[in-house]
């Protein structure tokens, strides 16, 4: 389903010094449904893996392929019907300040062209599952940073996207808000969505027992099935 | 109306409802270009008012030989109607030269005695002619020139009145001239100046326009809702300048006419009513769609 083959990324040094190898001949693949976290410390290049997946970059070498796609050859124009099949999760949420919880998963909706009455029957699903029934009409800077997770989860996930990329969601949370949120990600891989979860915490990587990606300096050390975090 | 134009004009009146202080920013520097454009345009009209009521102090006469034929005189008269720069040609009999001379020295025996003592009727027929543009009589009087007319023309006074014209001419084309330049700097100006407010504006919400690309928003979804958030600011910007417009012609119409009777603000407002809200509506939406697409381009590229 997604394929990553030989990624290599390198920033050019703007100041004329030694350019940054941010990932280099990284390849693996990713299966439907599967769980898979990728590991390791700051700048071994997790973030900048998700970002090629989302095109929001390009690779400086290799290839990857959506369901026999290659990304890199889709048009700027048209990389939005990628991304309407991926669902994103951020570490600092990305949630719209002047929209309500509401409209913030609405607006996904939207985006795909769903129907006022879809939107009217999928949004207090969605809202239950992500346990926020009670503060859809509240704006961003009224919710807790779990809360807020909550929505970007609930953003990522209410237009059932092929897999979701989560980029340290729970870098920002305290170890109850840490839980609830990796309960919620378990539940949608459960319900037949692959994630991908970027992360350093070393706890939920072990509580998951699931397939493990570590990076060392863009590079793969490790692909365990049933991985724990070891660096 | 389909979902997409219904979703896109209610986030666009959703953004500009919950951002109002921003918007109004933006409404007052439209508010600016707006005015402008509507200063301008009665300024241009009381000046029209005030060139031709200059421009119809300004003849030229052709005096006839005292032994024309007054067929001639109108055939004369007749031929110059034709003639597009012409706007009225007014003949003027030999009496009526007369009686008008008598009428302007009633008083003043010395110069009535010595008409008497010539006799006869001294004046000759004349034409009274005027241009409809200070700049026309050169070209009426070469045509006054032609062969044909040799005979009977004693003389054109244009060769006397000429330096006046010239400089009637002059002054009135310099304020026409003057005003456009001067107005198309302030323009420019202006408009430079809303649209950068609006593309701050708009660059105060680069993060989440990178967000709604991430999340899979086409360009167009992203992109119409701002414009459809600057065609209402410049509809605001456009229905508040029409009422300060109003408000300030009702106010400075007495004035006005203390200086010159014959400009009337509250007219010339009333008999552009229309021309002044279709200048000012489509001077707000274009800047509200010019900008909102400038001040947007650059992050629609993540």
């Amino acid at each position: 389903m997604l394929s990553i083959s030989n990624i290599t990324k390198i920033y050019p040094s703007k100041s004329g010094g030694s350019p940054t190898i941010a990932l280099e001949d990284v390849t693996f693949k990713v299966e439907k449904p599967e769980f898979v976290s990728i590991v390791g410390k700051s700048g071994s290049g997790k973030t900048t893996l998700l970002r090629l997946i989302l095109a929001e970059e390009q690779p400086t070498n290799g290839r990857i392929f959506f369901e026999n796609q290659d990304i890199q050859k889709i048009k700027k124009s048209q990389i939005y019907k990628l991304r309407r099949r991926i669902g994103t999760v951020f570490q600092d949420y990305k949630l719209f300040q002047t929209k309500t919880a509401y409209e913030n998963i609405a607006y996904v909706m939207q985006v795909v062209g769903a129907q006022d009455k879809e939107i009217k029957r999928d949004l207090p699903e969605i809202l239950s599952i992500v346990g926020l029934e009670d503060k859809a009409n509240n704006f961003p800077n009224e919710l807790s940073g779990g809360e807020k997770q909550r929505v970007a989860i609930a953003r990522a996930l209410v237009h059932r996207p092929d897999f979701i990329l989560a980029d340290e969601p729970t870098g920002n949370l305290d170890p109850y808000n840490t839980f609830e949120v990796m309960k919620i990600l378990i539940k949608i891989y459960e319900l037949g969505t692959s994630v991908i979860l970027a992360s350093h915490d070393k706890e939920i990587i072990n509580f998951l027992k699931k397939r493990v990606i570590t990076l060392e300096n863009g590079k793969i050390i490790r692909d365990d099935q049933k991985g724990r975090f070891i660096l | 109306m389909s979902t997409f134009i219904k979703r896109i004009i209610r986030a666009g009146w959703i953004s500009l409802k919950r951002n109002i202080w921003l918007g109004v920013a933006q409404i007052i520097v439209m508010m600016m270009v707006v005015l402008l454009v509507s200063f301008f345009f009665i300024f241009n009209k009381a000046s029209d008012v005030l060139i031709s009521k200059i421009q119809e102090k300004v003849d030229i006469s052709v005096y006839f030989k005292s032994d024309t034929d007054s067929e001639k005189i109108f055939s004369l008269k007749s031929d110059l109607s034709k003639l597009s720069e012409i706007k009225t040609a007014t003949y003027i009999s030999k009496d009526d030269a007369l009686e008008s001379f008598m009428k302007k020295h009633m008083g003043d025996t010395v110069l009535i005695d010595s008409l008497n003592e010539v006799g006869e009727n001294p004046f000759l027929a004349s034409l009274s002619i005027q241009a409809r543009n200070a700049s026309q009589y050169a070209k009426i009087q070469s045509f006054l020139d032609k062969p044909e007319y040799k005979d009977i023309i004693d003389r054109v006074d244009y060769f006397q009145r000429k330096p006046v014209i010239d400089k009637i001419f002059f002054v009135t084309s310099s304020i026409n001239k003057g005003t456009l330049i001067f107005s198309i700097i302030l323009f420019v100006l202006a408009f430079l100046v809303a649209l950068n407010t609006i593309r701050v504006a708009i660059y105060n919400s680069k993060d989440e326009i990178a967000t709604m690309r991430l999340v899979g928003a086409s360009n167009f979804f992203i992109r119409d809702p701002f414009i459809i958030q600057g065609i209402f600011l410049g509809l605001i910007a456009a229905a508040l300048s029409f009422i300060l417009v109003f408000v300030v012609s009702f106010f400075l119409d007495g004035k006005i006419r203390m200086l010159d009777p014959e400009i009337k603000l509250i007219e010339i407002f009333f008999s552009s009513f229309w021309m002044i809200l279709f200048l000012q509506a489509l001077t707000g939406v274009g800047l509200g769609i010019v900008s909102s697409v400038v001040g947007i381009r650059k992050y629609l590229n993540v």
